[in-house]
């Protein structure tokens, strides 16, 4: 029970860590039509210049401040590169952020170099955030921050600790998510930014600048990117391949949830957390399965690394098989409107 | 039944530009003897029927894909296993045929895979390939009997008795193979462009939803072509597979897959010979450039970004459009301009390129503890406040001069493109 509670808790957090990524790639997607290679690198670049700032004025600060860094960088892009490009389509643009995801990775080991660097949490998240405690006799308890080593050591009980990063990283994410919502949805620049996406001649006619718009939208983006950048950077580990880890995944949770879709989008990056999650803790593989079944493999086949591949070991290719079966039985994506 | 004499006049300059190839790929190994370059030449003629097989995609059907190399990869693949048999009596396949098995691979992966993929199309395509290479890349690491896990699948191309002394020892032996397979996989993807299919892949290119409203299926249109391009892919996997003589997953890897792209659209992608300067650039990149400085891939994105916004049409772009002002006897007085332009540009690059050069000594040189830093045969020091002021002016004085010349030149550029657009009007006129 504890390690079903423990693996759900983890495998929500990093969903919501994927969904604080990839709202502001579907945000980006869904308001301009650019799909933002560069997306995952400027998480990258929240992380690196979160730790440079933390290192100097704190964590706290840095939070606010690494982002918003993040947030003028891409909108200095969107008005350097993207809106000369505007006219030509969507395949220049995407070129334009794919050329510039090269350049972040180079330029983010020219400057903080190539080894992973220690990015620690601030001292108020570094413990645990609660421990569920097991007991043989009581079942389950739940103590808020760490529990006291004779409960742990007593015979029979079981302490697993949550850590406080990730609590952090779940509460910040469902915030953005309310804010996101409500900005869309209830505020004048929600409808001016709507507006601007379906009818910018008539948007533009009623006296919004809807290139700068555009600007703000992008740059708002990647300063959701940054934000994940320094949370997910402070909480996993801050290095050069951070991009590349998460890049591809946040991809495949925007076609999954159904491109553009904001709601989409957060239920893709839950599935795709808590799969995840789940299937690095089953030891369990397809010849045990077999076996299981009353099939006995030969000797042969017995040796076959695909028989003796276990669930945890395939965890990392789930979201990319998912990604093949949604396309297959619903090629709009889970909560997709259009195809296409 | 009357015939029909249709009068086709012999298209005298395409058989010169194919016979110009096919003399450049004879001559080429005479010119440059020297192991190194004969490596070199291979990998370009590899190179590009991979780059031409992307091309397809990217160029002719507007696809954007980010996994090419899984079919590229998987060809090399096959193809070495089948080495592998045929070296040992399994499999009677003469050494020369190799490189179809890997083609014949490419075609099925891209029939299994590309079922998924072209049932979408414009940015959704792009991510989903990029999906999918993941997926590959992921499985190679996972299943080691067939790709071998870390160290790779290697082979011996040296198979039994020589064949009329063709033993495919010699790396000039396996370099006019692939020169060989490289002229007619390049003529038949550009005879390609020329069927009624590729000409249908134009169409689903720039509009889809007229090409369904006249009865084709975009998504057939491209399927059929994902799975063309992906043999042709596959063919240059195999070549690799023979070159080599061995395939590590790597070749299978999302880098892989990038720089396809990359150096597709750096040659140009919007004309069938793009492709192939793309290729001998990138093979230059890869094996020279890297060797010449560390900071190459930074130098590479920084080109692809000023490309993408300035050149879209790429190299061959770039040469299709000085061709067209000498066609019309104009490229005289934009000389002098050229000559400024690239001068300064070279000024601005030196400058810029020794501040990169000095942050990279400073961070990655310093911890391995290696010599002084020289840059264009002058020594710098990057502890120093003088390089640095140096380096700076330099790069600052580059570029005000760059400004200058640059308006100059589009004056000037602008005057010539106006001259030959009257010209040819008053040819129409008259």
């Amino acid at each position: 029970m504890e390690f079903f509670t423990l693996s759900m808790l983890n495998g929500l957090s990093y969903g919501l860590l994927l969904f604080m990524l990839s709202s502001g790639l579907t945000l980006i997607f869904s308001l301009m039509g650019v799909l933002n290679f560069a997306h995952a690198s400027f998480y990258m670049l929240g992380a690196y210049l979160g730790y440079t700032i933390a290192k100097g004025v704190g964590f706290w600060p840095a939070l606010v401040l690494a982002p918003l860094a993040v947030g003028v960088l891409g909108a200095l892009f969107e008005r350097a590169c993207l809106r000369r490009l505007h006219r030509h389509g969507h395949v220049p643009e995407l070129l334009v952020t794919f050329g510039l995801s090269y350049v972040i990775l180079e330029v983010v080991q020219l400057l903080w170099g190539r080894v992973a660097l220690d990015f620690q949490p601030p001292a108020a998240l570094r413990g645990p955030a609660f421990t569920l405690v097991a007991t043989a006799g009581e079942g389950l308890q739940l103590l808020w921050g760490a529990a006291p080593a004779a409960l742990c050591s007593a015979a029979g009980a079981v302490c697993s600790p949550f850590p406080a990063t990730r609590g952090f990283m779940m509460l910040v994410a469902l915030l953005m998510l309310l804010a996101l919502w409500l900005l869309i949805t209830r505020t004048r620049v929600g409808l001016v930014i709507q507006a601007a996406l379906t009818h910018p001649e008539m948007a533009e006619a009623l006296g919004h600048n809807v290139p700068r718009v555009f600007m703000g939208v992008f740059g708002a983006g990647a300063a959701l990117a940054g934000l994940a950048g320094v949370i997910g950077g402070s909480t996993f580990v801050t290095e050069p391949a951070m991009a590349a880890t998460v890049g591809s995944v946040i991809f495949v949770v925007v076609v999954v949830g159904g491109m553009g879709s904001l709601p989409g989008a957060f239920v893709a990056s839950l599935l795709i957390g808590v799969l995840q999650t789940f299937a690095v803790a089953v030891d369990y593989s397809l010849g045990a399965l077999l076996r299981s079944l009353g099939l006995e493999v030969g000797p042969a086949a017995a040796g076959n690394s695909l028989l003796r591949l276990t669930v945890s070991q395939v965890a990392p290719i789930l979201p990319y098989l998912l990604l093949v079966l949604v396309l297959i039985f619903r090629p709009r994506g889970l909560l997709g409107t259009r195809e296409g | 039944m009357a015939l029909v004499f249709r009068y086709r006049p012999r298209n005298v300059a395409r058989g010169l530009v194919w016979g110009l190839f096919a003399l450049l790929l004879a001559v080429a190994p005479l010119l440059f003897g020297s192991g190194l370059s004969l490596t070199l030449l291979s990998q370009m003629g590899i190179a590009i029927i991979a780059c031409l097989s992307y091309n397809m995609l990217l160029g002719q059907g507007g696809m954007l894909s980010f996994g090419h190399a899984v079919y590229s990869g998987l060809g090399a693949y096959l193809a070495i296993h089948a080495l592998n048999r045929a070296a040992d009596g399994q499999l009677p396949l003469p050494v020369s045929l190799v490189p179809l098995v890997g083609a014949l691979a490419g075609i099925g992966v891209a029939l299994l895979l590309g079922f998924v993929t072209t049932r979408k199309s414009g940015t959704p395509f792009a991510m989903i390939t990029l999906g999918l290479a993941e997926l590959v890349f992921a499985m190679s690491l996972m299943v080691p009997e067939f790709f071998g896990g870390e160290a790779g699948v290697a082979a011996d191309r040296v198979i039994g008795a020589p064949v009329a002394g063709i033993s495919f020892g010699p790396q000039i032996q396996v370099y006019a193979l692939i020169a060989l397979y490289t002229f007619f996989a390049t003529a038949a993807m550009f005879a390609f462009t020329r069927t009624p299919l590729g000409r249908m892949l134009n169409a689903v290119r720039d509009n889809p939803e007229r090409v369904g409203y006249i009865g084709y299926d975009a998504q057939r249109v491209r399927y059929l072509t994902f799975v063309i391009a992906g043999g042709f892919a596959g063919l240059s996997g195999g070549l690799h597979a023979l070159n080599f003589e061995i395939v590590t997953a790597e070749v299978v890897g999302l880098q892989r897959s990038g720089a396809y792209l990359l150096f597709t659209f750096l040659g140009g992608a919007g004309f069938f010979f793009g492709p192939i300067l793309g290729a001998v650039l990138m093979v230059l990149a890869f094996v020279l450039f890297s060797e010449f400085t560390q900071a190459w891939l930074l130098y590479l994105g920084l080109v692809f970004l000023i490309m993408v916004m300035y050149a879209p049409g790429g190299l061959a772009g770039l040469v299709m459009m000085n061709l067209r002002v000498a066609a019309y006897g104009r490229l005289r007085p934009l000389w002098p301009a050229y000559l400024a332009l690239a001068g300064t540009a070279l000024t601005v690059l030196a400058g810029v390129g020794a501040m990169i050069e000095m942050v990279y000594h400073l961070r990655l040189d310093a911890a391995l503890g290696s010599g002084p830093l020289r840059y264009l045969g002058v020594p710098l020091e990057p502890h120093g406040v003088d390089s640095w002021c140096g380096a700076v002016l330099v790069a600052l004085a580059g570029l005000g001069l760059f400004e200058l010349t640059r308006r100059e030149f589009a004056r000037r550029w602008g005057a010539v493109q106006q001259e030959i657009a009257h010209e040819i009007r008053q040819k129409e006129a008259s």
